[in-house]
C-alpha cells in the first residue's frame, strides 16, 4: 500500500481523484489551503486509488493520510 | 472618538491599540476561536469572540462586526490591512450605524478596487499607465497595429486570465505574429473565451509606491516613496524608503503623480498609489490600496510620524498637523522591513506550527511589529506573516548593517520561517548594490541551484 499524506496542515479544497481511479507519479490528488496558499498534493508513484480519506472543507494535519494506492 | 473597534488579528491589531492607548482612546478587539490565547486579544480593554477560525465565519463576517461594534459602544472601527479593510459594503454598513470607518469613502473604495475603472480615472487625472489596449483585439492586424503604436516588447493577455495563466511576451512582429494564434486558441480553451490585449511589457521593473495622506478639507500631502520590488509569490516581503533606484527627478514626478491620483478620486485618509518603473525610471500607474499598508511602518522610522494617529486625526475631520515642505524637512536616514514569514525559506511554501521559542532583536535603530509569542500556534488559517522587523539608520549602509545583525539575532524555534532567506537578500550583491528589480528572488534562487549543481 502506498499512503500520499499531506505536507503540512491545512484545509481540503479539492479532491481529484476517486476509488478505482489509476494515478500517474507526479498527478494532484488533492489540493489543501494553508495560510492563504493553494498546495497540490501530488501522488509519488503510481497505483490504483484503494481509499480517499478526506473530503473538500476537511482540515487536515501534516502527515495525515489523505489517499491510500494500491498496485 | 472614545472606543475603537480593530476588526483584525495578529501584528496589526497590536499595532493600532498601541496608537490607541497612547491616545487614551479605549479598545475592543474581535478574534476567532484559533487566535483566543493572542496578545492583541489580551492586550484590547475588550475582546470579543467572533466564532470558528475560518474567515469566512470569523474576520469577515461584516454584521457580526458590525454588530459588536454597536453593542460595545465603539463609535471608529479601523480595518487594519487585508480582510474587510477594501471592502465598500463594510464601510457603508459603518456608515449606516453611525460608526466611523477608518479609511476612505465607500464609493472611493469601489472606484479604485475595479482595475479597468481606476486605470481609465488615472489617465484622465494625467497619471501614466501601462499603455495598451483598452478593448479586445479584433484581428493579428489590429494587434500588429497596436503593438507599432505600443512598441515592442510587448504582452499579450488572455482578459479571462489571471495571475500570470495566459500571459506571453513578444519581442518583435514574428513573435507577436506566432504568439496571437496560439494565444486566442488557449485563451478559448482555458476560459471559454478567445479575447487577448495587449499591453506594454515592462523588462526590468522595478515596484515603486507612494504614501499619501489627505483630509477632508481638500489637503493632500504624500510621504514619500517606498521600494517594494523584492517580491516571492508576487507578495513583498522586503521594502526600503528611499528607493536606491530612484534619482532625485523621479522621486518629485512620481511623488507629485500620487497627489494627482489621490485628488482626481477625492481621497480621503492614508493611501498608497502603487507603480511599476522601468529601467529608464519611467513609472506607470498599477494600482491605489485605499488602506493602512503593511509597510507603513518603513515611511513612519524616517519621517518620525505615527500613521495610524494620523488615520484616526482624519476620521475626526481634522486638517492635517502639516504641510508639504514640513513632511521633506522632516525626511532623514533609510529605514529596511523584513517580512518574517511562517514559510520553508527555500520553497516558500507555508509552514504552520507552533512557536516553541521566540527572542525578537531589539537596539538602536531596531523596530519589531510582532503578534505572537512563545507557545502560540500559527495556524493555517491566516496569513503567514509572523513579524515585520523594521530596521533604520542615518544612511542605508547603516539600516543594512543593522538588519544583517538583527536577523542573526531573531531566534524563532519550532517551526519553518524565513529569516534565512531574508539573511540571504540582504547578503545578495544586487540588493547591497541597490540595483535589483522585481526578478531578485528568482535570480536568487537561479543561482542557488546552479552553485548546488556545482558543489
Amino acid at each position: 500500500m502506498n499512503a500520499i499524506a499531506a505536507s503540512m496542515a491545512g484545509i481540503v479544497i479539492r479532491v481529484n481523484v476517486q476509488v478505482g481511479d489509476a494515478v500517474q507519479p507526479g498527478q494532484d490528488v488533492v489540493v489543501l489551503e494553508s495560510m492563504k496558499m493553494e498546495i497540490p498534493v501530488q501522488a509519488e508513484a503510481a497505483g490504483t486509488v484503494r481509499a480517499v480519506n478526506v473530503k473538500e472543507g476537511d482540515f487536515v494535519n501534516e502527515g495525515d493520510v489523505l489517499v491510500e494506492l494500491e498496485g | 472618538m472614545r472606543k475603537v473597534l480593530i476588526a483584525n488579528r495578529g501584528e496589526i491589531a497590536r499595532r493600532i491599540l498601541r496608537t490607541c492607548r497612547a491616545r487614551g482612546v479605549a479598545t475592543v478587539a474581535v478574534y476567532s476561536e484559533a487566535d483566543a490565547g493572542w496578545p492583541f486579544v489580551r492586550e484590547a480593554d475588550e475582546a470579543v469572540l467572533l466564532g470558528p477560525p475560518p474567515v469566512a465565519q470569523s474576520y469577515l463576517n461584516l454584521e457580526k462586526i458590525v454588530a459588536i461594534a454597536k453593542e460595545t459602544g465603539a463609535d471608529a472601527i479601523h480595518p487594519g490591512y487585508g480582510f474587510l479593510s477594501e471592502n465598500p459594503t463594510f464601510a457603508r454598513r459603518c456608515r449606516e450605524e453611525g460608526i466611523a470607518f477608518i479609511g476612505p469613502d465607500p464609493d472611493v473604495i469601489a472606484a479604485m478596487g475595479d482595475k479597468v475603472n481606476a486605470r481609465r480615472t488615472m489617465q484622465r487625472a494625467g497619471v501614466p499607465v501601462v499603455p495598451g489596449t483598452d478593448e479586445p483585439l479584433a484581428s493579428v492586424e489590429a494587434a500588429l497595429g497596436a503593438a507599432a503604436a505600443i512598441g515592442y516588447p510587448v504582452m499579450l493577455k488572455a482578459s479571462a486570465g489571471g495571475g500570470g495563466i495566459g500571459m506571453q511576451v513578444c519581442r518583435t512582429p514574428e513573435e507577436l505574429k506566432a504568439a496571437y494564434g496560439t494565444a486566442t486558441a488557449r485563451a478559448k480553451a482555458y476560459f471559454g473565451c478567445g479575447d487577448v490585449f495587449l499591453e506594454k511589457y515592462i523588462d526590468d521593473p522595478r515596484h515603486i509606491e507612494v504614501q499619501i495622506l489627505a483630509d477632508a478639507h481638500g489637503n493632500v500631502v504624500h510621504l514619500f516613496e517606498r521600494d517594494c520590488s523584492v517580491q516571492r509569490r508576487h507578495q513583498k516581503v522586503i521594502e526600503e524608503t528611499p528607493s536606491p533606484f530612484l534619482t532625485e527627478e523621479a522621486r518629485q514626478a512620481i511623488c507629485a503623480a500620487a497627489v494627482a491620483a489621490a485628488k482626481a478620486v477625492g481621497y480621503v485618509g492614508a493611501g498608497t498609489v502603487e507603480f511599476l518603473v522601468d529601467a529608464d525610471q519611467n513609472f506607470y500607474f498599477l494600482e491605489m490600496n485605499t488602506r493602512l499598508q503593511v509597510e507603513h511602518p518603513i515611511t513612519e522610522e524616517t519621517l518620525g510620524l505615527d500613521l495610524v494617529a494620523l488615520q484616526l486625526d482624519i476620521a475626526e475631520g481634522k486638517p492635517l498637523p502639516f504641510t508639504q515642505e514640513d513632511v521633506a524637512a522632516r525626511r532623514k536616514g533609510h529605514a529596511i522591513e523584513c517580512r518574517v514569514y511562517a514559510e520553508d525559506p527555500v520553497t516558500f511554501l507555508p509552514a504552520p506550527g507552533r512557536i516553541v521559542a521566540y527572542e525578537p532583536p531589539s537596539g538602536e535603530g531596531v523596530r519589531v511589529d510582532d503578534g505572537v509569542e512563545a507557545g502560540l500556534t500559527v495556524t493555517p488559517y491566516y496569513d503567514p506573516m509572523i513579524a515585520k522587523l523594521v530596521v533604520s539608520g542615518s544612511t542605508r549602509e547603516e539600516a543594512l548593517a543593522r538588519g544583517r545583525a538583527a536577523l542573526a539575532a531573531y531566534r524563532i524555534e519550532g517551526l519553518k520561517h524565513n529569516i534565512p532567506f531574508l539573511q540571504r537578500v540582504l547578503e545578495s550583491e544586487p540588493f547591497v548594490q541597490g540595483r535589483y528589480t522585481t526578478h531578485l528572488v528568482q535570480e536568487l534562487q537561479a543561482q542557488e541551484q546552479k552553485g548546488a549543481r556545482q558543489s
